[in-house]
């Protein structure tokens, strides 16, 4: 589905994303994690078309990336609602650029709304809801598109910790039932080993490790030995590596 | 909320008409009439002879006004976008913003005629440069991930203008409006001391020199209504257009 091959991008001069090789097949999912700074976000809006890269190729189901690709929904850092649009409009607002019809928008809000259980907060501001129901609507947001990858910025940074594990659960689940492919970038080390398939360790730049993960896709999997098992491996190498 | 806003215009009427009231006392003499007969004259007066005047003086600060927000707002967001036209441009407005724009009527006068269009352009002239500065600045302060956000759900071209820039610096242009309403009212009374018949501070001026003091007064009260007027028009955009900003600093407030 996606193959990045010799990926380059500077900012400013500096070196932010070197040499990334990798690929992920449909239905799979790839976790990223590494430090604040490491050049992570910076890949997230690469493949997503936002920014254009100095060298190499991104390429998505064969087709070269570098622009945005109507099939790829984005989750941002900080939600990226519009906070003079109601919960409503920011869903409705990648639907009313594509210019389907009211009617058609208005069902598909609402089923997304509903899928996510916050439709009773339709015609509220994001200022006026909890960072979960923010996160919710951003999802929605992105879904509603019907993609068939998503590709997340760290999203659940800012939320409590029960909220933040409803919403990795939440993700598992919408990856299961629309067979979503999706990329999480994170600094969360539990984060990485439940949402990610296969896990890549970021630093200055550069993958230093890929890591497969046997145990994705069980939902009780943080009750379990080995996902401790595969956390403290996880630990020791990013420690070994300097990066804890 | 509406209805608080009108208490409160309520109470400052009262406070403002007590004051003027004790003034009339202390004084004592015709140069402060009582607002009892201010007021009876203002109702007496107000569709036989105010209204012409008020409504020129409208007309006037309208058309001012809306061009100033027009050209304005096109100025700021081509600077605010465009890092070069910025440069060519803001020395210059740097340069002409502290200008007192308001010694140019009488060469408005001579250029533009001693009619509307002088006392226009006038009022235009000091409402655009708070209008430019505004846009300008709130346009470079748009956080850039908004931009991100809207390009990566497929917003472009000039719909990134209608819901992304537009929304995102409506709330400072109209905090600028309000502040420059209150001068432009100002430099109108100023301006409509010359070469006309019609408006309000004409009116006023006139029963000045008429010696005619309740009539003054009632051309006073008549401006201040019309200021009023004006900034509830700019509270009632607010209210429709900028709700969500209103929200914000309420959850703020509720978490502090």
């Amino acid at each position: 589905m996606i193959k990045v091959s010799n990926l380059d991008f500077s900012y400013q001069n500096e070196k932010v994303v070197e040499n990334i090789n990798f690929s992920i097949k449909e239905g799979k999912s790839l976790a990223i994690i590494g430090p604040s700074g490491c050049g992570k976000s910076t890949l997230i809006y690469l493949l997503a078309g936002l920014l254009k890269p100095d060298e190499g190729v991104i390429k998505i189901n064969g087709n070269i990336i570098n622009n945005i690709r109507k099939k790829t929904g984005v989750i941002l850092q900080n939600y990226g609602l519009f906070p003079w649009k109601t919960v409503f409009d920011n869903v409705a607002l990648g639907l009313k650029v594509r210019d389907y019809d009211k009617n058609k928008i208005d069902d598909m809000v609402k089923n997304a709304l509903e899928k996510m259980g916050i439709s009773e907060l339709h015609n509220k501001f994001p200022a006026e809801l909890s960072g979960g129901q923010n996160q919710r609507v951003a999802i929605a947001r992105s879904l509603v598109l019907n993609p068939d990858l998503l590709l997340m910025d760290e999203p659940f940074s800012a939320l409590d910790a029960l909220t933040r594990e409803e919403m990795q659960n939440l993700i598992l689940k919408i990856h299961k039932e629309n067979n979503l492919s999706y990329l999480i970038v994170t600094h969360n080390i539990d984060e990485a080993v439940f949402l990610g398939q296969e896990i890549a360790v970021m630093k200055e730049g550069k993958f230093i490790h890929m890591i497969d993960n046997p145990y994705f896709g069980d939902i009780k999997l943080r009750e379990k030995e080995e996902f401790f098992e595969l956390c403290k491996e996880l630990r020791v190498m990013m420690s070994e590596d300097d990066l804890l | 909320m509406i209805k608080r806003s009108r208490l409160n215009t309520l109470y400052g009427a009262i406070f403002i008409i007590a004051i003027w009231w004790l003034m009339h006392l202390f004084y004592s003499s015709s140069v402060i009439p009582s607002p009892y007969i201010v007021i009876i004259n203002f109702f007496n007066k107000l569709l036989p002879v105010l209204i012409p005047h008020i409504a020129m003086s409208l007309y006037r600060i309208i058309t001012a006004v809306l061009l100033a927000v027009i050209v304005g707002i096109s100025i700021g967001l081509l600077t605010g976008v465009n890092e070069k036209v910025d440069q060519f441009f803001s020395p210059v407005i740097y340069l002409l913003y502290p200008i007192p724009k308001i010694a140019f009527l009488p060469l408005f006068m001579l250029l533009f005629g001693l009619g509307n269009s002088s006392k226009i352009i006038l009022i235009m002239v000091i409402v655009i440069f708070q209008i430019i500065v505004t846009t300008r600045d709130s346009v470079k302060n748009i956080n850039p991930e908004y931009f991100y956000s809207a390009r990566s759900v497929g917003v472009k071209g000039w719909k990134i203008y209608r819901h992304v820039i537009f929304p995102a610096i409506l709330p400072q242009i109209l905090t600028a409006l309000r502040i420059t309403v209150g001068t432009s009212i100002a430099v109108l009374f100023y301006a409509e001391n010359f070469a006309t018949q019609y408006g309000i501070g004409y009116y006023i001026m006139n029963s000045w020199i008429m010696v005619n003091y309740v009539d003054m007064f009632t051309g006073i009260l008549a401006i201040s209504i019309l200021g009023l007027l004006i900034f509830q028009v700019i509270d009632l955009l607010e209210e429709k257009y900028c709700h969500w900003v209103k929200v914000g600093n309420q959850e703020e407030r509720e978490i502090r």
